[in-house]
């Protein structure tokens, strides 16, 4: 076995325990309603971060492209508008690719 | 509890049947929208992942069974740039820790017992997770989940295989696939945010999160974005009681 099968390997059931530690919790963790409300508002926080360093972060330093920050715009204005999912990933990439192809 | 797999019937004899399958049919048509970004998504997965050196199988291997994007991204970008397992190894786990998190949500909602979280837990993943809590009933949340979980496993696969076939074929930032990601992140949250406490705990933990890139390992803005999430919800309400009945 290679040193990169094994990184792979490591890191895929790793990823995998982290996932089964968090759905093993005890049932009277889950009916405790702090943890309730906290299980509510994590998705919240998780996904605001991803949006903020998928835009921002450039290999640990700030960097953005514009053209992918108009196009990510243009699908939230889709999304405000009330659009469907399709329409707002088509919409992001369209826009971004369109972009990058004049500019 | 019947077999997570054949959610559809379960209850088709229910009084409120209809608004359960227009209900259904909205979710379906959400988790194919996320099928179709996922497959989009793993299609770049692919190919970064064979021009970072490694092979078809491995990369196919990755998407099988570690199966949470971020990680894999994480994790041949290390590699592909000469860095050390034990860095690509880290970073990976940190950003999949965020599913451990989301661990609680989702126990909440399916209540998995013994060996159902063996399989349960594999498909717990931001697009999972963010749909089943952004539906108003339980059937609804359980059938989000899987759902979801399902068309994107099928997917996010298929499209990581025909990626690393075409391999150095596909301009993926030409296509303007960079967008996906943050795009759909962003159609994930806009449900949630209605919700008491939403739009503060939003804000904080862009704050957080844009505060740390350039100063913690990649995977801990998001972390450390949880934070405010729990400092939200363990926060005393300072409303009084019989003002929040609006």
């Amino acid at each position: 076995m290679t040193a990169t099968w094994a990184t792979i390997v490591v890191a895929a059931v790793g990823c995998y325990a982290l996932k089964l530690a968090g759905v093993s919790l005890p049932e009277s963790a889950l009916d405790d309603p702090r943890v309730q409300r906290i299980a509510g508002l994590l998705p919240v926080s998780m996904l605001t971060a991803l949006v903020v360093t998928d835009l921002f972060d450039a290999n640990g330093r700030y960097g953005a492209d514009w053209r992918t920050l108009a196009g990510v715009g243009a699908g939230a204005v889709a999304l405000r508008l009330g659009k469907s999912l399709v329409v707002v990933f088509l919409l992001a990439i369209g826009v971004t690719a369109a972009l990058r192809s004049i500019a | 509890m019947s077999a997570p797999f054949t959610p559809s019937v379960a209850d088709s004899s229910d009084a409120s049947a209809g608004e359960t399958f227009a209900q259904r049919r909205a979710i379906t048509r959400a988790a194919a929208g996320i099928g179709l970004y996922a497959g989009a998504f793993g299609l770049t997965f692919g190919a970064v992942s064979v021009a970072s050196g490694l092979s078809i199988a491995q990369t196919a291997v990755l998407s099988a069974v570690m199966f949470t994007g971020a990680s894999q991204f994480a994790l041949v970008g290390i590699l592909g740039a000469g860095g050390s397992p034990m860095t690509g190894l880290s970073a990976a786990f940190l950003l999949g820790l965020r599913n451990a998190f989301y661990g609680v949500p989702v126990t909440h909602i399916l209540r998995p017992r013994a060996l159902s979280r063996l399989w349960t837990a594999h498909f717990v993943i931001d697009e999972t997770t963010a749909m089943a809590v952004a539906q108003p009933t339980p059937r609804g949340r359980r059938y989000a989940f899987w759902a979801t979980g399902l068309i994107l496993f099928v997917l996010w696969n298929a499209g990581t295989l025909a990626g690393a076939l075409i391999g150095s074929g596909i301009d993926t930032a030409a296509l303007g696939l960079d967008a996906a990601a943050p795009a759909i992140f962003l159609a994930l949250l806009a449900p949630q945010l209605p919700r008491d406490r939403a739009p503060a705990v939003a804000l904080g933990s862009a704050v957080v999160a844009l505060a740390l890139i350039p100063v913690a390992p990649a995977g801990v803005p998001v972390i450390a974005a949880a934070g405010v999430a729990i400092a939200a919800a363990l926060a005393p309400d300072r409303r009084r009681p019989g003002t929040n009945d609006r």
